[in-house]
């Protein structure tokens, strides 16, 4: 199987909301061997003046990942999920993610390159939370770059 | 209270941690966070891929090591970028039923630049398992006060 060249600069709109939950900002901060006060108790992270439990560094890949899913299981993108490796990752927060937040992401395509018999492909997430009214404000965004190691490599 | 730009310089160590993990904890993580790839969990599926055995998924080595510069700036909000590539594999050999880590990683941070006008410090964190290093380029940016 090969990757469709074309995928470069192909988007997917913004499907699903992803509710950020209390329970679950401190199921993860539990599986990443967190402990800062501000992933579990409210008056701790009130404290440093936000207004609910804060997410990880690193949870915006719970929304991030469920985006690429979309390209992964996409039959035209080629991809066998099971040949892919995580090359590389990134966070930029414009600001933290916070229990209560309603956030969706869209993902874009900016780079497939081919290498060797498989592909190095990244995309990015732009993560929002939605605001009354319909209103989006940035949240996260996130770039990833994943190998799809091609027969033998 | 993050620290402040003035009490700090390039080359200056923030801290170390060792991290034990069992398979357990990859369970969890993917659990927690909807990684399901078996390549985590499962010593047959690992192996037919040709991996050596179960590998930690690379985003658990990449959350649990931020977590030093989370306790360092003292509150989680203030990494506002975080950064990384994936250079190895950490082998999670099977302990279950004993007391033994699969693995360790081995977190080191210290200050790479300071940005006087955005009042931020650059993190740059060192992690090792099995002698080697399993994250090349692991920087986070932290907002000072």
């Amino acid at each position: 199987m090969t990757i469709n060249p074309d995928l470069q600069g192909r988007s997917y709109p913004a499907a699903e909301v992803y509710d950020v939950g209390r329970e679950k900002i401190r199921e993860f901060a539990r599986a990443v061997k967190a402990s800062h006060p501000a992933h579990f108790d409210v008056d701790a992270a009130r404290d440093l003046g936000h207004s609910d439990l804060v997410a990880p560094p690193t949870f915006a890949i719970i929304i991030a990942q469920r985006a690429d899913a979309q390209l992964i299981e996409d039959p035209e993108a080629g991809i066998d999920f099971s040949r892919v490796v995580h090359a590389d990752q990134r966070f930029t927060h414009h600001r933290p993610i916070i229990a209560g937040d309603r956030l969706v992401a869209e993902l874009h395509v900016d780079g497939v390159r081919a290498m060797g018999g498989g592909a190095m492909v990244t995309t990015r997430s732009e993560i929002f939370a939605l605001g009354s009214g319909g209103s989006r404000e940035p949240v996260t965004t996130t770039t990833s770059s994943i190998l799809v190691r091609g027969e033998g490599q | 209270m993050s620290p402040s730009i003035h009490e700090l310089s390039p080359g200056q160590e923030i801290g170390s941690r060792t991290i034990e993990v069992t398979r357990t904890d990859l369970v969890k993580y993917a659990g927690a966070s909807g990684d399901f790839n078996p390549i985590h969990w499962n010593e047959a599926f690992a192996t037919s891929v040709e991996l050596p055995g179960v590998i930690a998924h690379g985003m658990f080595t990449m959350g649990s090591a931020v977590q030093l510069v989370t306790d360092w700036a003292g509150d989680p909000a203030a990494v506002v970028d975080f950064q990384t590539r994936f250079t190895k594999p950490v082998l999670v050999t099977d302990t279950t039923g004993t007391d033994q880590p699969g693995a360790s990683i081995e977190v080191s941070g210290l200050i790479g630049k300071l940005d006087a006008e955005a009042n931020t410090a650059r993190i740059d964190l060192t992690v090792v398992s099995a002698g080697q290093k399993v994250l090349m380029k692991a920087q986070a940016l932290v907002k000072l006060s």
